[in-house]
Formats: C-alpha cells, structure tokens, sequence
C-alpha cells in the first residue's frame, strides 16, 4: 500500500494545514484469482485502519467484486489479454474507486431492472444494482467503461 | 487451479439433500461454474429433487452466484422438485432483499426449519 498524504503537490509533500492521511492506490489487473483477492485483502486493510466497519467493507469488497467482473465479463469480453484498473482513495471519510475496463463502454440506463417479477428468473444482470445499493454514490463515465463509485462512511 | 476439489459438501438426509460449501467467500466465476454444473449434475440426477442450500460459514456472495441459484432452482422446479435455502447471515440475506430474489426463493432461518415438512413421507 502506498499512503501518501492529501495535497502533495508535486514538491516534498509539505503540509500547509493539517495533514489528513490518506491511503491511495492503483493496479492492472488480469482476471486472475489470487490478484483479486489481494488487492481485496489490501484495501480491506486500509478501510480498517480508517475505521470502516464490518457492514461498510462487505458492502465495499462486493461492490469491487462486482465491478471487476463487469469490467473483465461485458467490458473486456472475457480476453485473457486486456486488463481492469482499479484506483482507489481511502480516507477517514470516505473511499473512492475507480474501475476502468479496456471495453467500449455501454449505456447502464439499459440495462433491464432485474427486481421485475418478470425479470427475478433472469440469472444475470444484478451486479450494477447491488453496487448501486450499496455505495453511496456509482456512476459511469462516457463512454461506460469506467465506473466510479463512493463510500461515504458518515453519510451511509 | 484445484478444479477436480468439489467446492461443496453434499449429504442425503433421507431424501432430502443438503448442501453445504467448502468456501467462505462464493465470489469467483470459476469457483461458482463448478459449483454450478456440479449442483446441475445432482438435479438432474434425479427425478423432483428436494435439495436444501444451507449457507452456514459463508460471508460473501456475488451476483455470479445469485445467478447459479436461480438457475438451479428453475432447473429443480422443472424437473418436479423443490430447493430451499437455509442459514443465511445477515449481511448475505441483505443481498437477497436488495435484488428481491427473497420472493422466489424459500428462505428458512435455519437447516432444521427448512428440513420440517421436506423430508416428506
């Protein structure tokens, strides 16, 4: 993990307020089991040193979980050659990701609401809704390939 | 790779099977493919299965996942038979609510509650 402090702006990283500690990151992945899962584990690390509790990391670990595969199913299509990036930036606040796949990018409005009685037999299309429900703040990024969602820890 | 470890643990209590899983976490797709042709196999084994889902020791569960019970349980509705699910923590059980999917299954607190009037006569 590298923890860097807030407005390092390009010099020693002096401070001239109140230094807020921060811990951010990024890394390209390949789906890739083990990968995934320590990038988990880190992240996990840092909302626990924040002081995220229990029900904010599952919320945060299921959220990225179905934000990369998204990103390495619809976005990359599946090839093994093309990666998912993901940044983050985690502070006592709030945590902050971003998940960018190498796809073309899609219209999230289209996808069909899974919680349709019509639709509940319809084994897929449920990750966008439950990263929805639980962060505080999702959206996509023209043109689609790259999510950025919020965990507000006060607010939610 | 451990493709050829089976990922659950399956017992037949007179008639009823029930199914339990090795893994804490139900989160990576090859994991979930292999538990689902595996579960697969077991439905179309045999004729109007009763099959019990006991989520006992898992913490997490994906999308990936939800979307191998569902399919299991049109499968096993199909074919005459009946899935219940079971020992579902809290947390996980806020997945369920979230996506409604605690309207098409049968949810039961625990193994024993779903096991009263399936084991059948």
């Amino acid at each position: 993990m590298k923890a860097s402090a807030g407005n390092d702006i390009g010099g020693a990283g002096q401070m001239t307020s109140a230094p807020q500690p921060v811990a951010e990151g990024s890394v390209r992945l390949r789906e890739n089991n083990k990968e995934i899962e320590s990038i988990q584990l880190l992240i996990e690390g840092s909302l626990s040193q924040f002081g995220y509790p229990d029900a904010a990391m599952f919320a945060i670990r299921l959220s990225l979980e179905e934000a990369m595969m998204n990103g390495f199913r619809h976005g990359n299509l599946a090839d093994p050659s093309k990666f998912v990036e993901v940044r983050w930036r985690i502070d006592s606040n709030s945590a902050n990701f971003h998940v960018i796949d190498e796809g073309e990018g899609f219209d999230p409005e289209a996808v069909p609401d899974p919680t349709l009685d019509e639709n509940l037999e319809i084994p897929s299309g449920r990750g966008l809704m439950l990263i929805r429900a639980y962060m505080s703040d999702a959206r996509y990024h023209d043109p689609g390939n790259h999510l950025e969602m919020t965990f507000r820890k006060v607010a939610k | 790779m451990s493709t050829e470890t089976s990922r659950i643990r399956v017992t037949d209590l007179s008639g009823v099977l029930r199914v339990e899983f090795v893994d804490k976490d139900i989160l990576d797709e090859a994991a979930i493919r292999q538990i689902s042709t595996e579960l697969v196999k077991r439905v179309e084994a045999a004729a109007s299965l009763r099959m019990l889902i006991s989520f006992r020791g898992v913490e997490h569960l994906s999308s990936a996942a939800l979307g191998t019970l569902i399919t299991i349980n049109s499968l096993t509705k199909k074919r005459g038979g009946q899935l219940r699910l079971s020992d579902i923590k809290p947390s996980i059980m806020e997945v369920f609510t979230i996506t409604k999917l605690n309207k098409l299954f049968q949810i039961f607190e625990t193994s024993e509650k779903a096991l009263e009037g399936f084991g059948g006569k």
